[in-house]
Parts: C-alpha cells; sequence; structure tokens
C-alpha cells in the first residue's frame, strides 16, 4: 500500500515514495541517515538562539527558523534548525523537512498538507505518538512562511 | 544460571542490592554467558545511533505495549519478545537507557509484572557509560530464538489501575511530576508540550516529590541514607504501609517504585501506570490543585 504523493511537491513525493518502498526496520535506518544528514546550524543563529522558535510538540527540545528570500509566493523559503544530538527521532524529522522544502517558494511549503507526516509508514516504526513532533515543525514551518511572506507583499 | 551480584559497597546499602550494577561491573561481565544487556529508550532512533555492544534493544512504545488494547503485551506477547530478544527465563537482563534510565526502569517494571527473576538496572544508564567514554558499537546483534515460557501477567502485585486508586484514597500516594504539573499549572514537565489533559492538578491527598530528587548529578542514585531522609524523614512514609506511585504515563514513577520499592524496600509499592493522563480526564473522579496535598474526599 502506497501513500498518496500527487499533491506533495516532487522532493517531497520522492522521500515519502522512498520510504514506502522499504520495510519498517529499514525506515528506522533511513530516518537514521536524515539525522546525520542535517545541516549543522549556521554561525550567525549559532549566536543568537533566541532568534529561533521552540517546538514544544516534539519530545525533545528542538528549534527552527524559515527565512524568506524575496518576496511574496515567489520567495525561497530556507530552513534552519537545531537538534540534539541525543535525539535521532527528532533530527531526523528535522531532516526529512530539510531536504523536502529547503529552496522551495512560500507557495509550494504552504500547499505541502499537514497530514504529510502521516504518509511516511512511520507510524509501525516510530509510534503515532513520536510522528506528532513532525506534524508540529511542519506546522510552525507554514506559520512562520505565512506571516514572513505576508509581512513583505501586504499593503504597508 | 545467574551471574554474581555487584558487590559495590554503595550498593549493600540498598534493601535490594541485586537490582542494580554499575558499569563497571557491567563492562567486566559482557559476553559472559547468561548475560543480556537491553537498552531501553524514549527516543526510539538512539540505540540505532551506537549503544553497548551485544546489547538489544527494546522500545517502551512499540514492543511493550499492546498495538490494540490501551495495556501491556500478554503472557504470549511477551514470550515473543523475549525469544526474539534471545533471553530466556534464567537470564540476567541488565537495563539501560537515556534519560536517567525513565524508560529503562519502566521496562523494569514491565518485565517484574511477568515475574522475570534476575532483572537489574544499570546505575546512571546510557549517560554515564558514555560519559566514562566507555565502548559503543552500531553493530546488532541478531540473537538465536529462546524458548520463553508463556507466564501470565501478574497485574496485582505492583501495579495499580484507577479504581485501586479510588479505593486507596487517603493512603500514601506519591506524584512524582515536577512542582508545575503537581499545583495543576502545567499538564506536562517543563520544556515539553501540554498534554491533552482535560485538567491540571494532582490526586487528592498525593504528596509531591519529584522523580529527579532521588538521582544524582551524573543520573546514578543516591545513596541509601540520602533516599531515605527524603523519602521517610521529609515526607514521612511508612515502609510498612502500602504506597502507590504515578506521573503522567507511568515512566517517571517507575523509577521512583525501583527507589521505594528495590533500594529502600518498601513492602508494598504499585505504579499506577494509567497515570494523570487517565486521572485528569477521568469522569467523576476528584483533583486537588495548588501545593498542598489537598482534601481527600469522604467515602
Amino acid at each position: 500500500m502506497s501513500a498518496p504523493t500527487a499533491d506533495l511537491p516532487a522532493g517531497f513525493a520522492e522521500i515519502v515514495d522512498d520510504f514506502n518502498a522499504v520495510a519498517a526496520p529499514d525506515r528506522l535506518q533511513m530516518l537514521l541517515e536524515f539525522s546525520r544528514n542535517l545541516p549543522a546550524l549556521p554561525e550567525r543563529y549559532a549566536d543568537h538562539p533566541e532568534l529561533l522558535e521552540p517546538v514544544p510538540e516534539c519530545q525533545s527540545p528542538i528549534f527552527l527558523i524559515a527565512e524568506l528570500e524575496g518576496t511574496g509566493d515567489d520567495a525561497i523559503v530556507h530552513l534552519h534548525f537545531q537538534s540534539p544530538r541525543e535525539a535521532p527521532t527528532t533530527s531526523g524529522f528535522a531532516g526529512i523537512l530539510h531536504e523536502a522544502l529547503d529552496g522551495l517558494t512560500a507557495a509550494e511549503v504552504l500547499a505541502v498538507p499537514g497530514d504529510v507526516s502521516d504518509r511516511l509508514g512511520l507510524a509501525q516504526a516510530v509510534s503515532p505518538l513520536r510522528l506528532r513532533g513532525m506534524a508540529g515543525m511542519l506546522g510552525r514551518i507554514k506559520r512562520q512562511v505565512r506571516e514572513k511572506s505576508a509581512r513583505l507583499t501586504g499593503p504597508s | 544460571m545467574a551471574l554474581p551480584y555487584d558487590d559495590d559497597p554503595k550498593f549493600a546499602e540498598y534493601a535490594h542490592p541485586e537490582r542494580l550494577v554499575s558499569t563497571e561491573w557491567l563492562a567486566r561481565h559482557l559476553g559472559t554467558e547468561g548475560l543480556v544487556v537491553v537498552e531501553s529508550d524514549e527516543d526510539v532512533l538512539l540505540y540505532e545511533t551506537g549503544h553497548i555492544p551485544g546489547a538489544v534493544k527494546v522500545d517502551w512504545h512499540l514492543d511493550l505495549n499492546d498495538p490494540v488494547a490501551r495495556d501491556y503485551v500478554d503472557g504470549e506477547g511477551f514470550a515473543r519478545l523475549m525469544s526474539a530478544k534471545g533471553i530466556t527465563r534464567e537470564s540476567t537482563v541488565v537495563l539501560y537507557g537515556d534519560k536517567n534510565n525513565w524508560w529503562a526502569a519502566y521496562a523494569l517494571w514491565v518485565f517484574t509484572l511477568f515475574g522475570h527473576p534476575d532483572v537489574r538496572l544499570l546505575d546512571g544508564g546510557r549517560a554515564k557509560w558514555q560519559a566514562e567514554g566507555r565502548e559503543m558499537t552500531t553493530e546488532t546483534p541478531v540473537p538465536a530464538p529462546t524458548e520463553y515460557p508463556v507466564v501470565e501477567r501478574d497485574d496485582s502485585r505492583v501495579r495499580a489501575y484507577k479504581e485501586d486508586v479510588l479505593e486507596f484514597l487517603g493512603g500514601q500516594l506519591v506524584d512524582v511530576r515536577s512542582l508545575p504539573e503537581y499545583t495543576g499549572e502545567r499538564t506536562h514537565m517543563p520544556d515539553y508540550p501540554q498534554e491533552a489533559s482535560l485538567r491540571g492538578g494532582h490526586i487528592p491527598g498525593a504528596l509531591s516529590v519529584p522523580w529527579a530528587r532521588a538521582a544524582n548529578e551524573d543520573g546514578t542514585f543516591k545513596n541509601r541514607e540520602e533516599l531515605a531522609a527524603i523519602y521517610e524523614e521529609e515526607q514521612g512514609l511508612l515502609p510498612q504501609q502500602p504506597v502507590i506511585a504515578y506521573c503522567r504515563i507511568g515512566e517517571r514513577s517507575s523509577h521512583t517504585w525501583f527507589v521505594l520499592q528495590h533500594l529502600l524496600g518498601f513492602e508494598d509499592v504499585r505504579n499506577y501506570d494509567g497515570s494523570w493522563t487517565e486521572w485528569g480526564n477521568a469522569v467523576r473522579v476528584p483533583i486537588a490543585v495548588g501545593e498542598e496535598p489537598g482534601e481527600v474526599p469522604a467515602r
């Protein structure tokens, strides 16, 4: 049974397909890969953690920020995360979102369905309770993108 | 065959020193026949990033819970899990994990429901092992399946249900959550999401003794004298009288259950695993708010 991907950006659809193509134990290994590939937080934020937003829906402390390059719907979104080394599951969720969304336009990020974390087949591998954290991150990213793109395009 | 006990002088003071091993002891006995080391963490991927050589993984959510009923696995499910992990009824099982051994203590408590004879906790858990620079590996063992007997779970001795707690009001109840959760200000520990409990507060009459008070900075347990000073002298808990501990979902209270049962030797200690997620949402059960234990309703 494969999850629907027609309403996802191409990169995200590919990740969903990849996860669903393997058995549950291998999904854990894939998630671990994503956690390892999560880029480190840039210096400018490492010195200013107050600029990042905490995601209390996660079981472990994680912080994120969405940066917009340009204006309006076509602004390019860049994502940065700070996640502790001892929280690989949370880092893995962040890694997936980074790979899937970084470099997309504001409109594309805002169009990502809120239930996308349920389509990765991870409920059997990590439990639905833990997956809530990923949905929480996506929700916060979309809110930041919405606010920041509106601020730049709206009437002054 | 059970392995020898750790004769660390700190442990000798405890009521049941045979329930703990030190990192030193474990390092010395790794690979011994009859020993199975089990990692049990909050984070489901932590084991995959590296673990004690030879350790198998047991996940509280995926392995110990029944997938359908909101309960633990039954005797057959437990036997299947033990077989898959290479554990026999005679194995000496040493549990360790992240977050001050919360989930390791929780797993130990579940093993106790099935009466596994020899199950021990690694004092200081994963963090202490790592802090000491001891060996970690990403190699996952593939144990040969064992014959583990189907043992019926016995919930009567160390587990309390909501109905038991209602009957127990006025008895020695210990709330091990953080103070803001106890007073009702929060429904989850600080820095964690607010869990969907309809109400915040505590079970009327429960004493507030946050679990962390039993732990040292490095995650090891405080010594017996220090523990007795907290639970018996300061809080006035009587070791001969029954006690029920609870938290939010039963993992932090497993830590306190372990302290009272095995380290201080209280005679009758039960963990209420339904804890605040059940009590705070249940219809027609009383709660108390604020820093005082509150009035116990007449029955």
